[in-house]
């Protein structure tokens, strides 16, 4: 019965609401604790691992769910980034208000490009988000009084977590920060993906045509889900400022967007679970490998992305979704004997 | 403005765009013909340069022979990538091809730096391209002039090419529709596989040529992908005319910007590709898709 595969594949919203269904969060938040009784000395990394799992997480909203075709992503995490630091040092030291402040910052650029750049489609919207993410770059070196330029927005103080944790050299406070923030925000991601506004979102995905005539707003539901993308990726370049207490333009660059593009193709872009694995996959293997030499690492980064699109098109996740599949079938076959 | 200045930013400004012209038209028309969006195509210019640089030496050839060698190798190298991996990614989405890519540029960049270092290498040239042309008015370097000869050259040869030849006239029927022209006996797979080889031997035309500006390095598909990326966008696919004035107006902006305001040059750049793609989301040449 089940070979008969229906048309048009379209996830059904589950029964029970969804905030009552937490095994993702659970599992992500005991891989979480785990890692750091396992790596207690690659803190650093593993900070970053879940700074940058946000930002991808950003990216598979807008990619994988949307299908907004970017590779400026960066410029709304470098946005976040470099309002993080600001408030830091102009305004207040405290870190959830430079987070949420970041936040703002990510999604007020998603949306204000967004407003110009949502009209078109395909290569033209890449070449816009190229475009727009290397024009705040340029605009970040010019300004150096604002930004320190080359060397980076630097020297802010970042005051302790709710006025009890501080930031100290350890890192305890710092990776279980970014911990925290990683799994509130696939809480509310995986919330929106599977409310009627992210289902709206991956019908616009797979026709935009149909949603169209149906009445929907596409351009309006586009940017709408481009600036909450902006916002979780202000968030991830908030987060990635405050705990390596730098803001720098190499958050901006095209690099940064095309390696989270990278991230979520190796692990998966339709899943948001795919996007943490792809993100946990990657830094890993760049972890290993640039202790050998950066170009060894391109050449490993390379050809694993050519040998993921041939081999495993649904990414490093499918790879897990067909061996549960394997696994159960197993475990059928030997209950039925 | 001074006549100086005028000049010399239309001398620097022209070369440059002639090197930008020469390196994107190969991804202009691929973009076309194939909807394939070619990022590793930096990387073609990449290797010809490099490959220029040393074959002279390693094989003790004439410098020209070289040039010539080193570009059919990467025109070689092309149709390689083609055949056996670029074709699996004809009918897939445009992420994936853009992924496929970037993996391939990635892996090229890495081989280039196994192979000749990563220190930037310069593109020894024939004694007859040094020195430089006096115009009476002023004197040009004589490089600077060979580049902007080969520039137009590459534009009037590749005209008649696409406008005269029946090779030309397949192109274009496979541009503008690719299942008639296989219906009415076009071999569109051939055409594919010999408009890529062709536009990376131009690109690699274009990287030995630029060498001077762009100088040659193992990040400089990456570097300079953006710019080669922009150039395509603003002059709109397939269109042969389309990248030749992109380039003019992209080249000549930066290039002004560059003796007037520097930081601001690449700022310049991208603003003005952002306005033109909102003015003209299919580029300055560029029919409706």
């Amino acid at each position: 019965m089940s070979a008969v595969i229906p048309p048009m594949v379209m996830a059904v919203p589950p029964r029970a609401r969804p905030w009552t269904q937490l095994r993702a969060e659970i599992v992500l938040t005991l891989a979480g604790l785990l890692a750091f009784a396992l790596f207690p000395q690659d803190l650093g990394l593993l900070t970053n691992m879940a700074t940058m799992s946000i930002f991808a997480l950003s990216l598979s909203l807008v990619l994988g769910q949307a299908g907004i075709a970017t590779l400026g992503q960066a410029a709304l995490y470098g946005a976040g980034a470099y309002v993080a630091g600001w408030t830091a040092l102009y305004l207040t030291a405290d870190p959830i208000v430079g987070l949420l402040l970041g936040g703002l910052g990510g999604g007020l650029i998603a949306l204000l490009s967004g407003a110009v750049m949502l009209r078109s489609t395909k290569l033209t919207l890449v070449m816009l988000t190229i475009a727009v993410a290397q024009l705040l770059l340029e605009l970040a070196n010019w300004a150096r009084w604002l930004t320190g330029g080359d060397d980076g927005l630097a020297g802010f103080e970042v005051a302790p977590l709710f006025g009890i944790w501080e930031f100290n050299f350890m890192g305890h406070t710092g990776y279980f920060y970014a911990l925290g923030a990683l799994v509130l925000v696939f809480f509310l991601v995986r919330n929106l993906v599977d409310s009627p506004f992210g289902l709206t979102a991956r019908a616009i995905r797979q026709d935009p045509g149909r949603v169209q005539a149906l009445g929907g707003r596409v351009y309006l539901h586009l940017l709408a889900v481009y600036t909450v993308g902006g916002v979780v990726a202000g968030l991830a370049g908030a987060l990635t400022a405050q705990t390596s207490k730098v803001a720098n333009l190499f958050m901006l660059d095209f690099t940064t967007s095309a390696g989270v593009v990278v991230m979520i193709v190796l692990g998966g872009t339709r899943r948001l679970s795919g996007a943490v694995l792809g993100t946990v996959a990657y830094m890993t293997i760049h972890h290993i490998a640039s202790t050998l030499n950066p170009y060894h690492w391109l050449f490993v980064i390379g050809s694993m992305l050519i040998f993921v699109l041939i081999v495993l098109p649904e990414g490093l996740i499918g790879l897990l979704d067909r061996a549960a599949a394997y696994a159960r079938r197993l475990g059928r076959k030997g209950g039925a004997r | 403005m001074s006549f100086a200045l005028l000049s010399s930013v239309l001398v620097d400004g022209v070369t440059y765009a002639m090197i930008l012209f020469m390196i994107t038209v190969g991804l202009s028309m691929t973009m076309g013909l194939m909807r394939v969006v070619n990022l590793a195509h930096g990387a073609f210019a990449m290797l010809g340069g490099f490959l220029a640089a040393s074959i002279p030496q390693r094989l003790g050839v004439p410098i020209g022979l070289g040039f010539v060698l080193a570009i059919a190798l990467v025109a070689l190298l092309a149709l390689i990538f083609e055949r056996t991996l670029l074709r699996r990614f004809y009918r897939r989405d445009d992420l994936d091809q853009m992924l496929v890519t970037i993996g391939l540029m990635f892996v090229a960049t890495a081989a280039v730096n196994l192979m000749f270092g990563s220190s930037v290498t310069s593109v020894a040239l024939p004694e007859a391209f040094g020195g430089s042309v006096d115009l009476g008015f002023r004197s040009i370097p004589r490089h600077r002039l060979i580049v902007v000869a080969c520039g137009l050259l590459v534009v009037v040869v590749l005209w008649f090419a696409v406008d005269r030849s029946s090779f030309g006239i397949r192109v274009r029927a496979a541009v503008d529709n690719a299942p008639i022209a296989r219906a009415i006996g076009i071999d569109t797979t051939k055409i594919y596989a010999a408009t890529f080889a062709i536009g990376a031997a131009l690109a690699a035309l274009g990287g030995i040529a630029g060498a001077e500006l762009l100088p040659m390095e193992p990040t400089y598909a990456s570097k300079y992908l953006v710019i080669l990326l922009a150039v395509v966008a603003v002059g709109g696919n397939g269109n042969l005319f389309g990248s030749f004035f992109a380039a003019l107006l992209l080249g000549i902006v930066e290039t002004s910007m560059k003796y007037m305001v520097p930081q601001l040059a690449s700022a310049a750049f991208f603003l003005t590709m952002i306005v033109v793609l909102l003015l003209r989301p299919q580029g300055l040449f560029g029919r409706q898709a």
